[in-house]
């Protein structure tokens, strides 16, 4: 039904969303907590920092990731010297830049369902002996799992579509760093594929419907976990 | 009336202090100024109107809050010492807390919840605690799945396995209904009487005080108005509007000397030779039972009335007399019967035609039906 190169750009896009999920999620949970739970000095920056990448032009995001991470920048110079990771023209330098870009999404989410966790239970635990760490593991994260769960696959799902940044920090390499929006990038522009291209089209619309479709099941099912196991 | 089975004060006043605590805080215009020592045994209550700072005081106690100033001990064990920069923070502090909305997990099942602060040492004491509260039925359910009392008495359970050095209850009743809220105090009496804690325990309710209290602490706008063993706070006529006002009452710990199975009634011993009759109470001969006389159940009379529907008629003596400044009409006395006081109110009229004074004998009537344990 699929033909070969649909389906390598479809399971590289799977592969890059998964990683790119992957890598943001432990920072993303701690800063979301950061954001949630405690007034700190910089909080407002922070906050913007987070969110600048869904206001930014992607492009601007991939160059940024090129100047510090590429064979040149200062953080790409130091991860290459210490552990021989070379990101740009990778797939894990896809798996970045569409986490980056996926970034604010996770942490919105994450960030919503932290702040709708009822702090007095937080407190209940902390009288029953739990110290600080005890309590977000057993009581504030299980609660916070509806959202959680949103948030992962609607940041998987923008990950998946990556292609501004993308296709500035990794380029276009096909069977590396081509994913689904950038194989459909590369049929419109050659001549005489506008077939190929609509079934890609129709391809990326079914993923993400599917994805959103996925993620109202997931949390509504959580939430009924949560709260209503026995009933 | 109020009777209540198995409570009794103290036989003799300890010394040492358990909770020992003399902080202050300020909590926007409100401020917190308290220097308190609680009995090392039996339940202390924290008694006054909303907005006073009774559950301020507990979140300090909890360490929940900082106080802006100041120390708070449990025994040698200082928890909190601004002096020193020392705040023990609240999972450290073995301080027990049953929040007045249950605050269960709702993740967890009620056995989840109960062993969620469990340390090793306390599991001998699963069964035991869950016997006491009667929640051995419920430990596979969901908290959604329990009745407010239920999860009252699940929280209870769990703060208790925690094997805490101190108890905090806050208002464990509230919002409960009659036959519920009878329920639930019966289970936490019968648990004051097991534990060797000692317990704090929050109420705005001058009949759960009345009911469960050993020591009480009167809180008047953040700051301690009187902290005594609850016959001397409940018998102070200066207190009478802290402590019910209208609705203020005297407590006596009496023991059952005797059933009446014809008339369904019961005799309480009072010491001396005097017994106050009330209606049947389900108790063994010599159970402690306390009961609660509002003051404006207490007639006075100068001599023996031969026939009267009164079925008290005690011989006191007028001990002590006072007014309330918002009350011209009445007067308020406190009276020696037996070995226990007991508070009356009349109208100062009556007062003068009978010509009472202190150090007056007198005949305290209290009607037999004044004696209801069903409220």
């Amino acid at each position: 039904m699929l033909t070969p190169a649909e389906w390598e750009a479809i399971l590289l896009s799977m592969k890059i969303g998964i990683s790119a999920v992957v890598w943001i999620l432990p920072p993303g949970i701690a800063i979301a907590w950061l954001l949630a739970r405690h007034e700190f000095r910089g909080k407002a920056l922070l906050d913007g920092l987070v969110h600048l990448p869904l206001v930014l032009p992607p492009v601007v995001v991939g160059y940024l990731l090129l100047v510090t991470m590429g064979r040149q920048g200062w953080l790409g110079r130091w991860l290459h010297d210490l552990f021989g990771i070379g990101l740009p023209f990778t797939w894990q330098g896809a798996a970045v830049a569409s986490g980056v870009m996926a970034f604010p999404l996770l942490v919105r989410a994450i960030r919503l369902s932290l702040e709708a966790v009822d702090p007095k239970l937080e407190a209940a635990a902390s009288t029953l002996g739990a110290g600080r760490w005890r309590i977000f593991v057993t009581i504030t994260l299980p609660l916070a799992i509806p959202g959680l769960l949103t948030g992962t696959l609607l940041a998987f799902a923008r990950a998946l579509s990556e292609f501004g940044a993308t296709i500035t920090f990794a380029s276009n390499i096909p069977g590396e760093t081509r994913n689904l929006p950038l194989a459909l990038y590369t049929l419109i522009q050659s001549p005489g594929r506008e077939a190929a291209a609509a079934r890609l089209c129709l391809l990326a619309i079914i993923i993400a419907m599917l994805s959103l479709l996925a993620s109202e099941w997931l949390a509504r099912h959580a939430r009924h976990r949560l709260r209503e196991r026995d009933a | 009336m109020d009777a209540t089975l198995g409570r009794g004060m103290p036989t003799s006043t300890r010394h040492e202090h358990g909770l020992r605590l003399d902080v202050s805080k300020q909590l926007g215009t409100f401020t917190l100024d308290v220097d308190l020592a609680l009995p090392t045994h039996g339940v202390s209550a924290f008694f006054g109107a909303s907005g006073s700072g009774k559950t301020s005081l507990l979140r300090l106690i909890a360490g929940l809050d900082r106080p802006d100033k100041g120390i708070i001990q449990i025994g040698e064990r200082c928890l909190v010492d601004t002096s020193r920069s020392h705040f023990l923070p609240p999972h450290r502090r073995r301080v027990g807390v049953v929040f007045q909305e249950a605050r269960l997990f709702p993740h967890y099942r009620v056995r989840g919840n109960l062993t969620y602060g469990m340390p090793a040492s306390a599991r001998l004491r699963f069964d035991p605690i869950v016997d006491l509260l009667g929640i051995g039925d419920l430990l596979d359910r969901m908290p959604g799945m329990l009745s407010g009392g239920e999860a009252r008495r699940v929280s209870i359970g769990r703060a208790l396995l925690t094997d805490p050095e101190l108890l905090l209850m806050d208002e464990p009743l509230t919002g409960l209904d009659g036959p519920r809220k009878q329920e639930l105090l019966r289970y936490i009496l019968s648990l004051t009487r097991d534990l060797e804690i000692p317990i704090v325990y929050i109420s705005h309710d001058p009949k759960e005080i009345s009911a469960i209290a050993d020591h009480l602490v009167l809180i008047d706008n953040g700051t301690i108005a009187a902290s005594d063993s609850l016959d001397r706070v409940l018998n102070r006529i200066d207190l009478t509007a802290q402590v019910g006002g209208f609705d203020a009452a005297s407590v006596l710990d009496t023991r059952v000397a005797s059933h009446d199975r014809e008339y369904a009634l019961t005799h309480l011993d009072l010491g001396d030779d005097q017994t106050l009759v009330v209606p049947h109470i389900e108790a063994q001969v010599g159970a402690r039972c306390r009961v609660r006389v509002p003051v404006r159940d207490v007639a006075l009379a100068l001599s023996e009335t031969a026939q009267s529907s009164y079925r008290n008629h005690l011989d006191a003596v007028i001990k002590q007399v006072g007014t309330l400044q918002d009350n011209p009409t009445s007067i308020e006395l406190l009276l020696c019967v037996g070995g226990h006081h007991l508070r009356a109110r009349l109208t100062r009229k009556s007062y003068d035609e009978l010509g009472l004074r202190q150090g007056m004998p007198v005949k305290a009537l209290i009607r037999c039906v004044a004696f209801d344990m069903r409220h």
